[in-house]
């Protein structure tokens, strides 16, 4: 990897209209010309577009689906560009492949860039695969020369000697991107965009496209930008992650962190109070808040290297009330992994005095845990006496210990606890 | 840091920005969309490149029937058959040409929203196809003119004749220009598009095709030369047929009206390839 900047953005936004294209449109335009040519003014559209956020309903027609990015690509950098469906992914390909232009802003670029958006552009179903190599390459900027050098690499590539010859409308669908694929394989430009293409063919064309995709960005050092949510082929192929969240950049750093990042918003977007997993509690106790791991909410990761979990629970009692707090951690198949019951195994129960308490516990965690998903039960509870129940409460993401130890240690293959030795 | 970017993507473009030097580099894409024109269009049919005959064959026949035979139109002396397919063979290329044009964005909205490459290419690319299916009709132009010919008709081939080149390409312009226009409009609105189907259809009767200019008079004939298409199919006529007619003026006023649609084009063009796919 060089110094030398590959790909800048510059302060870019890309403005987009909603709704459909129809007579309000017209007005629209006649406004705007009005107000920009003849008035010089502003264009009155740039300033109503709001953030785009696909759930809610806005008030505007005008939606910015990116706003304001700015950063750099180092050339030989391999960068996977990740969020969730609507987040600006697809519109920053497209501005990157010049196919269409943003509203705000500059990107700057050195080499020559190829995009793919898509596997087999341009293939007409009445031509040969070999003709269709010849059209699919052009359109993506090799000459006929180029393809011809490389030709046979690329039906070998493909896997499919034996149909050539034949119309591609006779193909099987996974034969088709398989021919796409292979021709877009042996582009060799200075910066390779792609999209989700990876997520194509059988398992084993898959595993052979993943590994050309190493081989052009680890081997041959090109820059590489990455979209894709496979989560999995991010990591394994990019060395920096950048987050995208309603068109804007939320995280820009290390793959590993980009990913558990990202992983936290999906969750947390479909998220609750932990609250409100509460199954039930004896009328005489109110809980108001539980806050777990830091959140209120019922999902939150805890990172590599983390060592004290942290509980605090708040809420009221009619009655003076001596129980238990009991945090019971269990896996995806619902086997207990650890628990938390120190008014039975150390005889020091919760005294709640009549009225307002909170409860506040810090839990102390092994240095070396599995990573994975542990779900947690958390209950009020002495000796056989149940004074509040909430199963499954909230959901861990555990990152393990990869940070300490070079490798994290995959829960569902070896447990929860990773065993050291003395020294 | 040096500033010696290679691509730089803004969000204003000059007016008139035509990227010469890309659709130099993308020759191969071009070549590549004449041929599959020409490998895709009789694929699955017997008679296969035969069609490119058949169809102006029958029109002529059509035609010879409708208008010279129940309609009576004098054809000025001209063979029937000469007349008529001369005239119909520069007009498909027109309309075709035109069509195509007008379909650039889009007919190919799923491949312009997945690659760039200059966008030209695919009006130039359908241009050229549509120019040597041209020439191959004109071989049965010439088979049938080299019959009347034997035949002893007097058919006053002369030295304009040479111009037919150029005339073609004129032609070629003239649907690229307009084509290119009603192409950028209707990316966004999609109106002109039902405007241009009949349009193109009653603009042929407006062009002296299937009639002589020299059967119109007075205000008529005045209107028929202002469009710029008349004196091109005059000349084509005069060149070989011995009917129609000559005139530089016409000629000159028709490349004026060409050069300025094509400029117009370029630049209304050129506005619609940036962000025609937010609005397609």
């Amino acid at each position: 990897m060089s110094d030398r900047i590959a790909i800048q953005f510059d302060h870019v936004g890309k403005l987009y209209r909603l709704g459909l294209v129809g007579t309000g449109t017209l007005s629209h335009d006649l406004n705007r010309w009005w107000q920009t040519k003849i008035l010089r003014h502003e264009d009155p559209y740039l300033k109503v577009g709001e953030t785009n956020d696909r759930a809610h309903k806005g008030k505007s027609d005008y939606v910015w689906a990116l706003k304001d990015i700015t950063f750099d690509v180092k050339e030989g950098e391999v960068v996977g560009i990740i969020g969730k469906n609507g987040a600006g992914k697809s519109t920053f390909l497209k501005l990157l492949s010049r196919v269409t232009s943003p509203t705000t802003g500059t990107i700057r670029a050195r080499g020559k860039i190829a995009s793919l958006l898509e596997v087999g552009t341009g293939f007409h179903r009445e031509m040969t695969g070999r003709e269709n190599i010849f059209m699919n390459g052009s359109i993506l900027g090799m000459t006929r020369s180029e393809i011809n050098a490389r030709l046979d690499e690329i039906i070998e590539f493909a896997g499919i000697e034996r149909y050539i010859d034949t119309p591609v409308k006779r193909y099987s669908s996974g034969m088709t991107v398989r021919l796409g694929f292979s021709v877009a394989s042996f582009l060799e430009p200075d910066i390779l965009v792609v999209d989700e293409v990876l997520a194509v063919g059988d398992a084993e064309f898959r595993k052979k496209a993943l590994g050309k995709m190493r081989e052009v960005s680890q081997c041959q050092g090109r820059t590489v930008l990455f979209v894709s949510h496979n989560m999995k082929a991010v990591k394994n192929l990019c060395s920096r992650g950048v987050v995208l969240d309603n068109g804007m950049i939320t995280f820009d750093g290390d793959i590993d962190d980009a990913v558990s990042r990202y992983i936290q918003f999906a969750n947390e977007s479909n998220s609750k109070p932990i609250i409100k997993n509460i199954r039930w509690t004896k009328s005489f106790l109110h809980i108001d808040r539980i806050e777990f791991n830091g959140v209120e909410s019922d999902f939150s990761v805890v990172r590599s290297g983390q060592r004290v979990l942290p509980v605090v629970i708040e809420g009221s009692v009619d009655v003076d009330l001596n129980t238990g707090l009991v945090i019971i951690f269990k896996n995806t198949y619902d086997t207990p992994l650890a628990s938390l019951e120190e008014g039975e195994y150390k005889g020091e129960p919760l005294c709640l005095k009549k009225g307002a308490f909170r409860v506040e516990k810090k839990i102390l965690l092994p240095e070396y845990i599995g990573r994975g998903k542990v779900s947690v039960d958390i209950l009020f509870k002495l000796s056989s006496e149940f004074h509040m129940e909430a199963r499954q409460c909230v959901t861990l993401g555990v990152e393990g210990g990869a940070d300490i130890f070079g490798k994290p240690l995959i829960m569902n293959q070896r447990g929860f606890l990773g065993l050291e030795t003395e020294d | 840091m040096a500033e010696d970017w290679t691509l730089e993507i803004k969000p204003k473009r000059r007016l008139l920005d035509i990227d010469l030097k890309g659709i130099w580099r993308y020759r191969d894409l071009w070549y590549m969309y004449v041929k599959r024109d020409f490998v895709t269009v009789y694929k699955q049919t017997i008679l296969g490149p035969l069609w490119f005959f058949i169809q102006p064959i029958f029109t002529t026949v059509m035609y010879m029937f409708v208008f010279g035979g129940l309609a009576g139109i004098s054809t000025d002396g001209a063979p029937k058959p000469l007349f008529y397919l001369s005239g119909i063979m520069l007009w498909n290329y027109f309309s075709e040409c035109f069509n195509g044009a007008s379909n650039t964005f889009t007919a190919n909205a799923g491949v312009f929203g997945k690659i760039y490459f200059p966008r030209l290419i695919v009006p130039l690319a359908t241009m050229t196809s549509l120019l040597i299916k041209l020439l191959i009709q004109l071989f049965l132009f010439i088979a049938v003119y080299l019959y009347y010919l034997r035949a002893g008709v007097n058919l006053s081939l002369n030295i304009t004749v040479l111009l037919f080149p150029v005339l073609v390409l004129m032609l070629a312009f003239h649907a690229l220009s307009w084509g290119l226009i009603v192409s950028s409009l209707t990316s966004k609105y999609r109106d002109l598009k039902y405007l241009v189907g009949f349009g193109l259809h009653l603009f042929m009767y407006a062009t002296p095709i299937i009639y002589p200019l020299s059967v119109a008079s007075g205000k008529i004939r005045a209107i028929l030369e202002l469009n710029p298409l008349t004196p091109i199919f005059e000349a084509v006529k005069y060149s070989c047929l011995g009917c129609g007619s000559f005139s530089w003026v016409g000629l000159a006023y028709s490349a004026a009206v060409m050069l300025v649609s094509l400029f117009i084009s370029l630049i209304v063009f050129n506005q619609a390839e940036r962000d025609f796919l937010d609005t397609v």
